[in-house]
């Protein structure tokens, strides 16, 4: 008897979604489907602007990382400006950074994801969260909440506005660095690091043996990988060179402002969310035993794509888990270890960067002038490589915008993880709660965030995964016009 | 007995969430007098039941519902009447659900607009018709929640003040008034005003000037130093300690820049762009030098028809 599940809404993930997983008459898995609901206008109300404007409005796609749209913003604005930020603005901008990372992996690991760790993928819904945490364990969690608060504070300190920030401005940065913030400022950093040093220790003990098969198995596919790193091959979240592995671990480097060479964004008439895949590697196909053009962004792309971390102690962690795992890592559920090797990386930054006297300069920004020019600017955000690329007129009014965020890289990979892990899960019709929970945990990996995929359009989104039925005929393709529901239990009817 | 909490996100982007977490520890102890019922960004509550069995959206009952974000789409709606059905008292989190925030400068702009620049004008997007068959249920712009049910407290802010949001669940909890004071950033900036100034309004393209080993008392008012800031027709609120004991200081101004009114107007009725072009006379500025005005002094404020398309026309 054939018959539609639906996970809605997909929980403890920035933004909306669903997943409909659809059984054949068998109770088999015949498709699966996540449902991206929510989509906004960026592209579009950015063009009219004053481009210096436009560090302090791409902010609001996304207040969990709204640092990375800012200094994505405000490079892109160098570039049309055509200024190179002096070395302390530079630094400062750097140090927001990392300080912001540090923040936002210590966000998804303890509050998103890190629940179904610490309370157990089958534990109740009424406690498998972080309130649940804070009950069972109060130390932690009390531990858990001030490490976060520390980076938010931090940045308070060093902008004034921690969420939605200002500071990071054409040619530099607002608001140098005063001798006696830094001193404060660098005993919150070191806290910081000592928490982080915790916490991947803690999550190599005591939770990741825990769950050792789901880690190697669940939602694990084969894919190529995106990030950016320095000059000598190391990981850089700020700046430096665009790095493409193929699932067989070569790579070829290329300069970020050629992006559009080398990604393509696919349409499906079935979804309203792109799909980008690299065109140089064949014609797009997210099968999930024979993918082409699908690569994969954030924490297990930018490890596997870095030769070294220059910071000593997540070098040594990098170490560790290469020799593990190998190189490239495709398990899914290890973007969560790769997170915390990258939170203790960034906090090692954070303390370095306060260390160096050139971060109290005094030469934080250089004056601009508006011309006609295009600019583009890209960082490491937390869920993958964010690139803005603006154009303006000569009055230096944007005329056109163009954005590539880090989820929608990961789009077709976490659609093809789902897909993976709900065939893996769900035979002959049993499933239970749990087993939901866990194709959920899937998603909860790639840290998603669905409020900066949707920065494009607003509405209801079909993102979707087409499935070959096991009869070989292909199943027809869902639409979600109406009441989502209704259209799928249609669909799903046995035909 | 705890207060039952549901909080609901629509058109949003995480901030008001991240900023109720910036009430930092004192949250642990509020905490422990709210039971959260349904929260889709921290817990696991579903709409349809835990294995999505059942057929109609459920909220559970709660005695305080708060929803970010404004509405966008006919889920979006359907979501904010289910949270007023279940809800004693509902709080429009942040300025997006207040006033239609960052995302209703979409409203200037028509749906079909917006599907052009998506579908057809994207350099990187292979070009497509709009999908079809798959026309998602959208809005006619993004509205503020007190436009599609009754609102019974507005907290502002792009994002909130951790500090606000606090006060606010204490005296719900204490069962005690809570108001927003209808004062400007201004009313709370530090900054010394000398004179009129005269000067031409100048794009924030170089530095303000501004003692950085000094107190910010040193520092003259940016808009008599010609650069625009929409401080005296934001409502006051953003504005915060950096340390123990020390003076409150609007946000923006902290980093030395000029306020974009992200705490919408000083009451809910006020329209900024004629407030503001009497803010700027006074200072002797003149208001036609301001690039791109409407969307400037509507920036966070977009919902209630407050920005519409217009005919086509130069930007400015």
């Amino acid at each position: 008897m054939a018959k539609t599940i639906t996970i809605a809404p997909v929980t403890r993930i920035e933004g909306h979604a669903k997943v409909t997983i659809n059984l054949d008459d068998a109770g088999n898995v015949a498709d699966t489907y996540v449902n991206v609901v929510e989509l906004r206008g960026f592209e579009k109300f950015c063009v009219g602007r004053p481009v210096e404007e436009l560090p302090r409005i791409v902010t609001s796609i996304c207040g969990v990382c709204p640092w990375s749209h800012h200094l994505a913003s405000a490079k892109a604005n160098d570039a049309i400006f055509g200024v190179e930020p002096p070395p302390t603005g530079r630094k400062l901008r750097e140090l927001c950074n990392a300080v912001a990372f540090t923040e936002e992996h210590i966000l998804h690991f303890f509050f998103l994801a890190g629940p179904d760790y610490v309370m157990g993928p089958d534990a109740d819904y009424s406690i498998r969260n972080v309130l649940g945490i804070l009950q069972a364990d109060r130390e932690l969690g009390r531990r858990v909440v001030r490490a976060r608060h520390l980076g938010s504070r931090m940045l308070g300190i060093l902008s004034g506005k921690s969420i939605h920030p200002v500071t990071a401005v054409p040619g530099g940065f607002s608001k140098p660095l005063a001798e006696r913030d830094r001193d404060r400022l660098a005993s919150m950093a070191q806290e910081v690091l000592d928490f982080a040093k915790f916490a991947i220790g803690y999550a190599k003990e005591e939770i990741f043996p825990n769950y050792a098969e789901e880690i190697r198995d669940l939602g694990t596919i084969e894919t190529g990988f995106l990030g950016t790193v320095a000059e000598d091959g190391s990981l850089d979240l700020y700046d430096g060179r665009l790095r493409l592995m193929k699932p067989d671990g070569t790579a070829e480097d290329f300069a970020y402002d050629q992006y559009d060479d080398v990604i393509v964004e696919h349409v499906e008439p079935w979804s309203y969310l792109k799909f980008p895949y690299i065109r140089a590697w064949g014609e797009f196909s997210m099968d999930i035993d024979r993918p082409v053009g699908i690569y994969r962004t954030n924490t297990l792309a930018r490890l596997n794509v870095a030769d070294r971390i220059s910071t000593p102690l997540a070098q040594a962690e990098l170490e560790a888990y290469r020799k593990a795992f190998g190189r490239p890592v495709q398990q899914t559920l290890r973007y969560n270890h790769a997170r915390l090797i990258e939170l203790l990386y960034n906090a090692e930054l954070a303390v370095q960067l306060l260390e160096d006297p050139a971060i109290t300069g005094r030469d934080t920004r250089v004056p601009v002038t508006p011309r006609a020019a295009r600019g583009v600017g890209c960082v490491e955000a937390p869920r993958g490589t964010l690139i803005h690329d603006y154009q303006t007129d000569d009055e230096g009014m944007v005329t056109d915008v163009n954005l590539i965020v880090g989820t929608t890289h990961n789009n077709a990979p976490i659609n093809m993880s789902v897909n993976q892990a709900a065939k893996r899960l769900i035979s002959a019709g049993v499933y239970d709660e749990t087993i939901l929970n866990k194709i959920e945990m899937a998603i909860r990996a790639y840290d998603p965030c669905l409020s900066c995929a949707t920065h494009n359009l607003d509405g209801t989104i079909a993102l979707t995964v087409k499935i070959v039925a096991r009869d070989g005929g292909t199943i027809a393709n869902l639409s979600n016009v109406g009441p989502l529901r209704e259209r799928n239990e249609e669909e799903a009817r046995p035909r | 007995m705890a207060v039952r909490v549901a909080e609901e996100w629509l058109t949003i982007c995480g901030g008001c969430e991240v900023s109720i977490l910036d009430i930092g520890e004192p949250l642990i102890d509020v905490l422990a007098l709210l039971e959260f019922v349904h929260m889709p960004v921290l817990m696991d509550h579903k709409y349809y039941g835990q294995t999505g069995e059942g057929t109609v959206l459920e909220i559970p009952e709660a005695d305080v519902g708060m929803i970010s974000g404004g509405v966008r789409n006919e889920k979006e709606k359907h979501v904010t009447e289910a949270m007023r059905a279940q809800c004693e008292t509902l709080i429009a989190l942040g300025s997006c659900a207040c006033f239609g925030g960052i995302p209703a400068m979409a409203n200037m702009y028509s749906l079909d607009d917006l599907y052009s620049k998506v579908y057809r004008e994207s350099p990187t997007t292979e070009p497509a018709e709009v999908p079809s068959g798959t026309v998602p249920s959208l809005l006619d712009r993004v509205y503020a929640i007190d436009e599609v049910v009754p609102v019974d407290l507005y907290i502002p802010g792009c994002p909130m003040n951790p500090g606000m949001i606090a006060e606010a669940l204490t005296s719900l909890i204490d069962e005690t008034p809570f108001e927003l004071a209808e004062r400007s950033v201004c009313d709370e900036c530090p900054v010394k005003r000398e004179r009129k100034s005269g000067e031409p309004i100048e794009r924030p393209l170089q530095d303000a000037q501004f003692d950085l080993d000094g107190p910010l008392e040193n520092m003259r008012c940016l808009m008599e130093q010609g650069i625009l800031c929409l401080g005296p027709v934001t409502r006051a609120g953003c504005a915060r300690t950096r340390e123990a004991g020390a003076p409150k200081v609007p946000r923006c101004i902290q980093g030395y820049m000029p306020c974009r009114g992200c705490f919408g107007p000083i009451r809910m009725d006020a329209n900024p762009l004629v407030d503001m072009m009497g803010a700027l006379s006074s200072n002797g500025l003149d208001v036609r030098q301001v690039l791109d005005r409407r969307a400037t002094f509507n920036r966070y404020i977009g919902a209630r028809n407050r920005l519409r398309p217009l005919p086509s026309r130069p930007a400015r």
